[in-house]
């Protein structure tokens, strides 16, 4: 089974790789920066060899030449200086500052959230009371106080903006630290004698590297802009050194009379400023895996279906749910690949059929796409037909495939405290289910709400309305989203896995109040599990999937006692079952023996 | 050699129930209550409960993860607090953890030979060739081949991460394997597999193993006892044999009763 997901990691590993140059390169945005930092950087590592006029000689005869005088390409300043000449030697010191001031923030804010993140508690508290206080000032004053308690000068005011930008690194690292340190792989670096120096910089660090990286980026124009800012006001470069903040500074009395020597300053921090924030931008976004795997893109309302599909008649007469080769899968840079193929499926009125598969062998997808609910991009239907009596699903236009959502086919999932909104009363969230295809008063729909909480079993549910997801239990969680299932009185339900987060005991019960249901409304039930023993409890029918495909249908008490598919045995085969004991495993021994290679999943 | 591998004394832990800088006691959760076990050497002991019985933290206790707030732990003969100020290699060296979620138990930006050099480095103190030669033999044992050291966890699968992190708790040659459901996390298939493992394993490193489950059928089939857990007591104590043929305590029973079955009688 495992054997073609080895073959492919190699190549996509590679492709990963390649796929974060060139995600980076495709934001035009963050590429024309780059390639604007890295001409302004060339420029700025060539200025001794480039055959300039000494930025500090003054010339006073030629004060304050235009731009494009003979000789100067850009002008001279106010004591006749090359503009050209200081606007490179400028820059390059304001680059080095302002990096500087990057990377010691960085170094040692990151230290202090690394450190108050993994320990927690006191230390915590104490590190991060100490940020807040030198978050209290506003940043600019705070830099003015150091630079005048050290006195003005370059360094000190590289000191000044290192020690102002240092909260920045050290709030964002500890964020991050914080989740990273409760995490098991922490744990189990410490079981394997890691003393906690260790586990922070060769466990933790590495994975908050990112972060450090995307902040570094994202301040670097900031810090450039506070080097400038303090150098104008006279605190940072001292004259005659050049360097932006003091050219701006020194030109402003000039700014009618020859705009051109604030201007020219100006323009240079715009443009670095600007290009290292697009690009820090980029790189975020190339960084942050939420961004990249696509979740700000949001998925259409229905399933992309393709429109050369065949035609296909539905199946057994009279059936609530038919699905025709059914082939869904996922559209991704190397073409089509099927999760699911050529599934044909039939589900009578008031019967149970249970979907029975490992993980990854398309079960859910199979479920979601009944109604058009694979999220596309990147989902995509190719082929087959979904019958709901004799309407073709995938036919259908997009309002009535919503419309039939909740109305006709419903759906219960693994986890309720996922599916649950957490902000919102269980009652309010199981109204809105009946207020999405019924109209009536709010109080009649409140009343409604009430019953089919109590039909399912929560004991007083009109208080119980009242409260939200996290106050209830699993077991109770899941009845409400039972309980939201059968709002609308749907002719099918899908459940999937919806036992599968509960303990033994609520699973009992829940697949009770499940079956009980299922008779009383002659509801069609489709469930999809990993559990035999759940199957056997509950199914009429089982169907049992393998890699996309179905290879065995029939009635449960058949299918469990004498499967006909070799995988099935196999798989009834490793299903431990109680009252076995300890000759389980020597039952089980030969089906892995043979082949080597597979006993290498 | 009479000495139990694990041995626990009144064993309590309480969360919260501190007073907070007003003097208000905070709510307090009793996640263990006074439990007292026994692991014997070569033994399998499986603690049964369900979620919230607190059999977690019991192993995490017992593992040094989780500070008990009263009780003892003796282990392999000592005490295991006495054992842990001497510093991790001792206690590393006694008494092994499997973590349930074996994914999350890598860490993601390390190849998985980085992860299994660091006990053979730190707890065994083997030199560069030693530490290779063995790095082989553990993938050997876990029946893995031999080109996984240069990957990275998550390109493999979650059967494939519980046998590497089973290597690593192997890798720091204890006698005794704390597994917090090693295979709940796995589906059937492979689930069997490592289960074939566990026990092959055992019988060749001479392991003690306490096994955390709420999977009774998978319980019955590896353990020698079993310990049923319920909101932080131990309800009941008993040979695995007899504690599936007679349950004595009546959460035992409706446990038991609970338990889906493929054949039903």
């Amino acid at each position: 089974m495992s054997v073609p997901v080895e073959l492919q990691v190699e190549p996509a590993g590679i492709s990963a790789r390649l796929s974060s140059w060139r995600l980076l390169m495709n934001n035009r945005l963050a590429a024309a920066g780059l390639v604007a930092l890295v001409l302004i950087g060339m420029a700025m590592l060539l200025v001794p060899v480039l055959p300039l006029a000494d930025p500090d000689v003054t010339a006073p005869a030629d004060r304050l030449k235009p731009v494009l005088a003979a000789g100067h390409p850009l002008g001279t300043d106010q004591l006749g200086r090359d503009m050209l000449s200081r606007l490179l030697w400028g820059a390059r010191v304001s680059v080095a500052v302002g990096f500087a001031a990057t990377l010691i923030a960085a170094v040692i804010g990151s230290a202090i959230g690394l450190v108050a993140g993994y320990a927690g508690g006191r230390t915590d508290n104490l590190m991060m009371r100490g940020i807040d206080m030198l978050m209290a000032f506003p940043y600019i004053l705070l830099a003015l106080a150091i630079v005048a308690a050290l006195g003005p000068g370059l360094m000190n005011a590289l000191y000044a903006i290192a020690v102002v930008n240092i909260p920045f690194f050290a709030r964002n690292v500890r964020g991050v630290t914080l989740g990273l340190a409760r995490r098991e792989f922490v744990d189990a670096a410490r079981l394997s004698g890691k003393g906690h120096l260790a586990v922070l910089a060769t466990e933790v660090l590495p994975n908050v590297l990112p972060v450090i990286v995307i902040t570094m980026s994202t301040t670097a124009g900031w810090m450039i802009l506070e080097t400038a800012g303090l150098s104008f006001l006279g605190l940072g470069a001292q004259p005659p050194q050049a360097d932006l903040g003091s050219m701006l500074g020194e030109g402003r009395a000039q700014l009618f009379t020859a705009p051109h020597v604030s201007i020219v300053p100006g323009l240079m921090i715009f443009l670095l400023v600007i290009s290292l924030n697009v690009l820090g931008d980029g790189i975020r976004d190339v960084l942050d895996p939420r961004l990249r795997s696509g979740a700000l893109a949001r998925p259409g309302p229905v399933t992309d279906i393709a429109a050369d599909r065949g035609s296909f008649e539905p199946g057994a007469r009279g059936s609530a749910l038919s699905i025709r080769n059914l082939e869904t899968g996922f559209l991704s840079a190397g073409g089509f690949v099927p999760a699911v193929r050529s599934v044909s499926l039939d589900l009578a009125p008031g019967e149970c059929l249970g979907l029975i598969g490992e993980s990854g062998s398309g079960k859910s997808v199979t479920a979601l796409s009944v109604m058009g609910l694979v999220a596309s991009p990147p989902g995509f239907i190719r082929d087959g037909a979904i019958y709901l009596g004799d309407e073709d699903v995938l036919a259908m236009s997009q309002t009535r495939l919503i419309a039939s959502r909740g109305s006709r086919v419903a759906y219960i999932f693994q986890d309720p405290l996922t599916s649950l909104h957490p902000m919102y009363p269980i009652g309010r969230q199981v109204e809105e289910a009946i207020g999405a295809h019924q109209r009536m008063g709010r109080g009649e729909r409140r009343e409604k709400a009430v019953a089919l909480l109590e039909k399912v079993g929560i004991p007083d549910a009109r208080d119980r309305a009242a409260h939200y997801p996290h106050q209830l239990s699993g077991g109770q969680r899941q009845r409400v989203g039972i309980a939201m299932a059968l709002a609308n009185d749907p002719d099918i339900i899908i459940a999937d896995e919806p036992t599968t987060a509960l303990d033994v005991t609520v699973q009992a019960r829940i697949l009770e109040l499940l079956r009980d249901l299922q008779r009383e409304r002659n509801l069609a039930l489709l469930f999809i599990t990993h559990d035999f023993g759940v199957v056997a409890e509950i199914c009429d029918r089982v169907a049992v999937m393998r890699d996309g495909e179905i290879v065995e249908t029939g009635p449960t008490g058949k299918v469990l006692a004498s499967p006909q598919h070799a995988y099935t045995r196999r798989l009834i085969a490793c299903v431990p079952e109680l009252g076995l004991g300890d000759t389980f495993l020597d039952r089980i021994e030969h089906l892995f023996k043979q082949p080597k290679a597979e006993a290498q999943t | 050699m009479s000495e139990a591998a694990i041995r626990t004394q009144g064993l309590s832990k309480t969360f919260g129930g501190r007073r907070t800088l007003l003097g208000r006691t905070r709510h307090e959760i009793r996640a263990v209550k006074d439990v007292s076990l026994e692991l014997r050497r070569g033994e399998t002991l499986a603690v049964v409960g369900e979620s919230g019985s607190g059999k977690s933290t019991l192993a995490r206790m017992l593992v040094g993860l989780e500070e008990p707030t009263s009780g003892r732990i003796r282990i392999g003969g000592r005490d295991a607090m006495e054992m842990r100020r001497e510093g991790p290699r001792a206690f590393g060296r006694m008494i092994q953890y499997v973590f349930q979620d074996p994914v999350a138990s890598l860490n993601p930006r390390k190849s998985i030979g980085q992860i299994l050099d660091a006990p053979l480095q730190i707890l065994c103190r083997y030199d560069h060739s030693g530490r290779r030669e063995r790095i082989q033999e553990l993938l050997d044992a876990v029946q893995m081949p031999g080109d996984t050291l240069s990957r990275y966890p998550h390109e493999f699968s979650g059967g494939q991460a519980q046998r590497i992190a089973i290597a690593r708790a192997l890798a720091a040659e204890a006698e005794i394997m704390v597994l917090d459901e090693p295979v709940s996390a796995l589906d059937v298939s492979v689930q069997a597999q490592v289960l074939l493992l566990l026990r092959d394993l055992k019988r060749r490193f001479a392991l003690s193993y306490l096994v955390i489950s709420h999977d009774l059928a998978v319980v019955e089939a590896i353990s020698d006892r079993v310990a049923v857990m319920h909101f932080g007591d131990i309800v009941e104590e008993a040979p695995a044999g007899r504690l599936f043929a007679d349950p004595q305590h009546d959460y035992t029973r409706k446990l038991l009763a609970s338990a889906p079955r493929i054949r039903k009688e």
